[in-house]
């Protein structure tokens, strides 16, 4: 965004610099020169002052690979809501610049030093995955920027790693996971195999799992987040002869996951997993596979609220597809934003008004009951939800009813806020 | 039971690398030519099969067109860049097929996008096949088996048994005297460089159902072709053969029991953390150690 | 085995007048470089451009671990396609450090972390410099086509053991919370770093010109050349070569540990072989065996690095055939181009 900025200036400059030089070869008029050289360096100033009223948001989020999906539908979100109000969160004119991070640590950590030394951005967003996150928050707590994370929410970050700097508007990573446990638990399973890949969310999701689920683990299985072929672990899992499976593969791992579940003659035992195991891409991908997969979520298009149901119609209608949970988390944010930057006046230059305003979370959620617990992580509702034929045939994911009440996260007794 | 299930998969794995590495040491072999590229014509294999299938709804269509753009674009890229050269050394050999790579993923990107290609496995050959009592195996990777033993059986014809196949033989141990023989060499070499895309293609169209066609899954596969090359020996096929069942037996059976033993000494995620570390890092000790003990591969000679 | 052709000038291709009118472009090319990199941090900061400062230490480091490949590579005529492996290790090196010190408890109980560059910086040499002292031992016992997929191997047997090092963060790196310190210094200060880097490659640059006009660097161009002739007149190549392999891993080790300073992020990434391919293609574009050549080849791979991403997300469209091209019709790269020379500048 600043590139095309500096390289219209750029353009003009030395458009208006050869424009003079002609001039000056034709022969005199100085007053002239000196119009033209003013109308530029006004041009370019006026630029620059308006470019300092509004608020800088860098968004650094997941748009390339197989869970590039994610960063869309959250950057998508975000946009909607800024959308609504003509450039604007909160009556505030705002700026979201948006850069892939390709699921790089390294690559997210390099956009982050360009958004916060350069671009002198006070508000990071759009982290879709956690290891990119642990990287970039230590920088963005050290400059003094607000991360707000729309997606992931590691476990670290809502215990003894909690910032007064952190938000997370979505869930703790464990908590639609300890959903999906209480789901498998209430059907009464017995024997469940999990499946995660091996990174800090995945180690997370199984953690979540376990500490609801009340049944025996007859296998734990860690694969990795560029694996394509899990014909071994379906071999490993007809072994255990498990009552239930759960996975967490997000994205692009998911769609593999469940269309080779299916295709290894496994899908008579029931599969249980968090929202982002199946969400509407995976069940355009995976088709009739996905019957009958459990998923536990924090929202679902089908919600009956008034918030719900106007931001579903307005990103049909802007988008063409119906919005996944991902974007509900990116649209909320941009919301929770909205509300804050209102009541500091757009001013982000005391941070802890800024953190006052954004802990009322003074908005209304398409999820419904929304508030921040101590550790600045969301206290919410959950939902077990299920891919099911709908009237005409074809599989949609139906709400089939609340999991978990006010449910808070495990990491916040050892947060210090 | 399970053993058996795994070392299939094994095989299957194999085949898939079979199938690339053919190409790879026939090409070295008869050219001399160190191709990175092969995996990006894999690729080119895999969405050409992915987006006909989708268009036409047909499984044989999609595999027939993966084979043709791999076979199309390899001889295309063999006509215009890469018989330049067969006489550079291997650096140059390297860094411009390196370059290759990073215009073929770009490619593709500009004209699928980066979300991955989803495919399915058609009908018929869904579900599994029950091999022996306990043992049911998926039906559609015993026809990616069954298919790397067709192309095994019709490669050997082909080397062992027909004009081309003689050149492809005197070129391995002769290129000097081949390369004096005249112009119509350099159509051989086409053909050849064709049938090694043509193989990659292969396996890209048939690897579709069972994982994820996304850029960049050349590049995966690549490395571990090298691996099975070098230890078959560069230029042989035969060398490839036993190279890729051992490397794909190998990395399959390591990856699955290698955390299952770590797993009675450490956590869960720590075991297969590890394990998944050290059974990727087996196969590359493995070549290490063929290459300290016959620095030419195990069947290097012989076609 | 086929021999690389590394720039392919033999000394009885230039007259006398070109040698010296080569030896003048090139010293005002190399005198005006050296003169911009020097001033440069005072230019970035006056023109408001702080961020340039940042960008052309990047540049360095990598310039520093591309002249160590072309050490072996283009002077010592050794296809390592598993440089990164060093340049990653050493990185590690000053991460674990780091991070032991940092957490306050030692490694295996014993070996207290640091923070310190006198301690961190030289262990990531010299713990590299061993490794690749041993790797190399092992890899040039065979050559050519092996030799390039031996060291790819190693490489990858690093970077799949670092992966698995989940103590270490494993696939998602590892933190550094600030940089080395000496004495009362702190490196984050960035004018200062990059005035650090700039002189560590200097440094480099020299001991490399050095190295060369010894008679070990003459012996080690010689069995570039020719193996058999130099083994013909009764010198054991093997030593040397392995000598070179060595100071050119522990180079790299040394950039690498400057990398972990400017990222204050280590990961396996750092060791992927595609990275070794970043370097080789550095010092392709830069110019072969000419020692300046891969500076300008980090400069100019980075650089469009960094501004073709803001331009077209598709910039690898158009850097592939251009690599494509340079290496099918220009022999000496950028530094050839400059300066009319296609080796090191005293041959």
């Amino acid at each position: 965004m600043l590139w095309a900025l500096l390289w219209e200036r750029l353009r003009g400059m030395v458009a208006g610099a050869a424009f003079l030089h002609f001039r000056k070869l034709k022969g005199n008029s100085t007053m002239r020169n000196s119009i033209v050289l003013s109308v530029f360096a006004t041009a370019l100033f006026a630029h620059l002052a308006i470019a300092q009223n509004e608020v800088r948001i860098g968004m650094i989020t997941t748009l390339s690979g197989p869970a590039g999906y994610l960063g869309e539908d959250v950057r998508d979100g975000f946009q909607l809501a800024v959308d609504e109000e003509n450039g604007k969160l909160g009556g505030i004119p705002v700026r979201t610049l948006v850069e892939d991070d390709g699921l790089k640590p390294g690559q997210g950590k390099e956009i982050a030093n360009r958004f916060l030394g350069t671009e002198k951005v006070k508000v990071l967003t759009g982290f879709i995955f956690s290891n990119v996150l642990a990287a970039v928050a230590p920088d963005a707590f050290e400059a003094g920027a607000f991360v707000i994370s729309p997606n992931a929410g590691p476990s670290n970050f809502a215990g003894k790693d909690c910032n007064k700097l952190y938000f997370v508007t979505s869930w703790q990573n464990d908590a639609v996971f300890e959903a999906a446990g209480q789901n498998a638990t209430n059907l009464g399973k017995k024997r469940g195999y999990v499946l995660a890949p091996n990174y800090q969310a995945g180690k997370d999701a199984i953690a979540g799992f376990k500490r609801f689920f009340k049944g025996e683990i007859v296998g734990e299985t860690y694969t990795r987040l560029d694996q394509t072929d899990f014909g071994p672990e379906m071999a490993q899992i007809r072994a255990a002869n498990p009552d239930a499976v759960f996975q967490f593969h997000p994205g692009g791992l998911g769609i593999t996951f469940i269309k080779q579940y299916v295709q290894a003659g496994l899908q008579d035992t029931p599969m249980f997993v968090g929202g982002s195991g199946l969400d509407r891409r995976i069940l355009t991908a995976v088709g009739q596979a996905a019957q009958g997969v459990n998923i536990t979520s924090q929202w679902n298009a089908d919600f009956d609220n008034p918030a719900s149901r106007a931001f579903v119609a307005a990103f049909e209608t802007k988008y063409k597809r119906v919005p996944d949970s991902y974007a509900s988390q990116g649209y909320d944010t941009a919301r929770l934003l909205a509300s804050a930057l209102k009541a500091v006046h757009g001013d982000l230059s005391n941070s802890d008004s800024l953190r006052q305003a954004l802990l009322k979370a003074d908005f209304v959620s398409v999820r419904g009951a929304f508030r921040f617990a101590r550790n600045q992580h969301p206290i919410q509702d959950l939902y077990a939800l299920r891919a099911m034929k709908d009237a005409s045939g074809a599989l949609d994911i139906k709400t089939i009813g609340k999991v978990l009440s006010d449910h808070t996260d495990a990491y916040g007794a050892a947060c210090n806020l | 039971m399970l053993a058996l299930e795994q070392i299939l998969n094994g095989l299957q794995f194999g085949v898939m690398l079979f199938l690339l590495s053919a190409g790879l040491t026939l090409v070295f072999g008869v050219m001399g030519l160190l191709n990175l590229a092969q995996g990006s014509l894999y690729m080119i294999g895999a969405y050409a099969a992915a987006y006909a299938g989708a268009r036409t709804g047909s499984f044989i269509a999609g595999i027939l067109a993966g084979i043709t753009a791999a076979a199309a674009v390899g001889m295309l890229t063999e006509y215009l860049v890469l018989r330049r050269l067969y006489s550079r050394s291997h650096l140059d050999q390297v860094l411009a097929t390196y370059g290759l790579i990073l215009f073929f993923n770009e490619g593709i990107t500009i004209l699928f996008g980066r979300q991955p290609l989803y495919v399915d496995i058609p009908a018929s050959l869904n579900g599994a096949i029950q091999l022996a009592t306990g043992l049911s195996y998926s039906t559609y990777r015993l026809v990616i088996i069954a298919v790397g033993l067709l192309v095994g059986i019709g490669l050997y014809v082909l080397i062992g048994h027909t004009r081309l196949g003689m050149l492809v033989r005197a070129g391995a141990t002769h290129r000097e005297i081949l390369r004096a023989m005249g112009t119509r060499i350099r159509l051989i070499y086409t053909i050849v460089f064709g049938l090694g895309a043509l193989l990659a293609g292969l396996a890209g169209a048939m690897a579709g159902p069972v994982s994820a066609v996304q850029v960049g899954m050349g590049e995966q596969i690549l490395i571990l072709t090298f691996v099975v090359v070098i230890i078959g020996g560069l230029g042989s096929v035969r060398g490839a053969v036993l190279g890729a069942i051992l490397v794909g037996v190998v990395d399959t059976l390591t990856r699955v029991y290698l955390p299952v033993l770590l797993k009675t000494l450490m956590s869960n995620a720590s075991a297969d953390a590890i394990g998944g570390g050290l059974s990727s890092m087996g196969v590359y000790l493995l070549m290490a150690l063929v290459l300290l003990c016959r620095p030419r591969g195990l069947l290097a000679g012989s076609v | 085995m086929s021999q690389p052709s590394v720039g392919g000038a033999s000394i009885g291709q230039w007259s006398a007048a070109g040698m010296i009118d080569g030896r003048r472009r090139t010293g005002i090319v190399a005198i005006g470089a050296l003169v911009v990199l020097i001033a440069l941090p005072w230019i970035a900061a006056s023109s408001g451009h702080a961020a340039l400062t940042l960008l052309v230490t990047r540049m360095m480091i990598y310039g520093l671990a591309a002249v160590s490949l072309d050490l072996i590579l283009g002077i010592g005529g050794m296809i390592s396609f598993g440089h990164a492996a060093y340049f990653g290790l050493g990185a590690y090196v000053v991460g674990i450090l780091a991070y032991h010190s940092g957490a306050g408890e030692p490694m295996f109980g014993v070996l207290p972390g640091s923070n310190l560059v006198v301690i961190a910086w030289p262990a990531a040499l010299i713990i590299s410099a061993l490794v690749a002292l041993v790797l190399g031992a092992l890899c040039l016992r065979t050559e050519g086509v092996s030799f390039i997929m031996i060291t790819l191997a190693f490489a990858q047997v690093l970077y799949f053991f670092f992966v698995s090092l989940k103590f270490y963060g494993g696939d998602d790196g590892l933190i550094l919370r600030g940089r080395n310190v000496v004495s009362e210094y702190d490196l984050r200060n960035p004018i200062l770093f990059y005035y650090i880097c700039f002189g560590l490659l200097a440094a480099f640059v020299a001991t490399c010109r050095r190295l060369l006009d010894s008679r070990f660097g003459q012996i080690v161009q010689g069995a570039c050349q020719n193996e058999r002739r130099m083994a013909a007149i009764g010198v054991s190549t093997y030593r040397y070569k392995l000598a070179c392999f060595t100071i050119a891993g522990g180079a790299a080790g040394l950039a690498g540990a400057l990398m972990a300073n400017y990222a204050r992020f280590v990961s396996p990434d750092l060791m992927h072989w595609t990275e070794s391919g970043q370097l080789m293609v550095m010092v392709v574009l830069g110019g072969v065996g000419t020692l300046f050549g891969p500076i300008l080849g980090a400069i100019l791979v980075v650089g469009l690095e960094t501004t073709l991403t803001s331009l077209t997300e598709h910039w690898k469209f158009i850097l592939g055939p251009v690599l494509v091209l340079a290496v099918l019709f220009t022999r000496g790269g950028l530094w050839r181009l400059l300066t009319g020379q296609s080796r090191a500048f005293n041959q």
